[in-house]
């Protein structure tokens, strides 16, 4: 069994070495198969800083709408160009995050040389955007009947739920900022004047915050 | 001494045919193409190696449409994964046999 052979070492522990790597290989491809793990860290401060800038933005038009508010009162034009003018600056926000985003994760698909799109991209893609749609929708639905207050909730707790749905085919960290979302969406709700507050701190910098957790986790080393 | 080789599945002893096994126990069912970008390996090659795994009963093959192509999927089978959780607890005795 544990005869020697040229080289000093025993059969046995080649063997060992041999099954070791084995069961790291099933490992490995187990991982591989299941998450998506090319999302990076620097996808996640991207879009978070385009929040924060689109959050400053939407500071300002409210600001200017209730300086022309106390001027002249309520006029169903302004407020029309306000709702106008606040969903131009999200839709702007969401695209240029989505698109900064996709770069970075792509960015590391390559230097990795995995396929960006993959099995898990398919099932994560899926699995966030389902839950995330329907919140979009709801929200829509409330401006709908002019029922901006629980905005700011809604889409946190919708988004929240979506990246915990999504986490289970990416890497961990994500449901943690999906309860992050969750728990500060619901918070948001007892505050309801400080929408645009909570959803900066939401969008903005728990998005930086985990962000830069997730690049020095596994990035890091890497560029290194 | 119980020779620890006992327990192995030669089916697994080939690395693609492992490959697949381990894809298919983590994924409900996975296709063709997916399974050959994962795995980094040509058409035949993997036409092959599935065929002997459905052969031993350890996978199920499913073939349906996609529009007009083919999409062929693949799912495990009770008996491939309990020849495969066999196999890896036959790799940790190993290893634990040798410690």
């Amino acid at each position: 069994m544990s005869e020697q052979n040229q080289h000093g070492y025993s059969a046995t522990s080649a063997r060992s070495a041999e099954t070791l790597q084995e069961i790291s290989d099933i490992k490995r491809i187990m991982e591989r198969s299941s998450r998506f793990i090319s999302l990076s860290g620097l996808s996640g401060i991207a879009a978070g800083i385009c929040a924060l800038i689109g959050a400053y933005f939407a500071n300002r038009i409210l600001k200017d709408y209730y300086e022309e508010y106390n001027l002249q009162g309520y006029t169903d034009d302004h407020f029309a160009m306000l709702k106008i003018k606040l969903v131009i600056v999200a839709a702007m926000v969401l695209l240029a995050a989505l698109i900064l985003a996709f770069i970075f994760t792509w960015r590391r698909a390559r230097q990795n040389h995995l396929p960006v799109w993959d099995l898990t991209a398919r099932k994560l893609l899926w699995n966030v955007l389902f839950p995330l749609i329907a919140g979009g929708v709801f929200v829509l639905a409330m401006l709908q009947y002019d029922e901006w207050h629980f905005v700011a909730p809604a889409s946190l707790v919708f988004y929240g739920l979506a990246l915990v749905n999504g986490s289970k085919y990416t890497l961990s960290d994500v449901r943690y900022l999906g309860y992050s979302e969750i728990v500060l969406g619901l918070i948001s709700t007892q505050f309801i004047h400080s929408g645009l507050y909570f959803w900066a701190i939401g969008f903005g910098v728990l998005h930086i915050f985990y962000g830069a957790i997730m690049w020095l986790r596994y990035e890091r080393v890497n560029s290194q | 001494m119980k020779n620890p080789i006992n327990g192995l599945n030669k089916v697994f002893d080939n690395r693609i045919r492992l490959g697949v096994m381990s894809i298919l126990i983590v994924n409900e069912q996975v296709n063709f193409n997916d399974l050959k970008q994962m795995l980094e390996v040509t058409d035949g090659n993997l036409a092959t190696h599935l065929v002997n795994l459905e052969d031993n009963g350890y996978i199920k093959v499913h073939k349906g449409f996609v529009g007009r192509k083919t999409n062929t999927t693949y799912v495990v089978t009770k008996a491939g994964e309990k020849a495969f959780t066999d196999h890896i607890a036959a790799l940790e005795n190993m290893i634990k046999g040798v410690k």
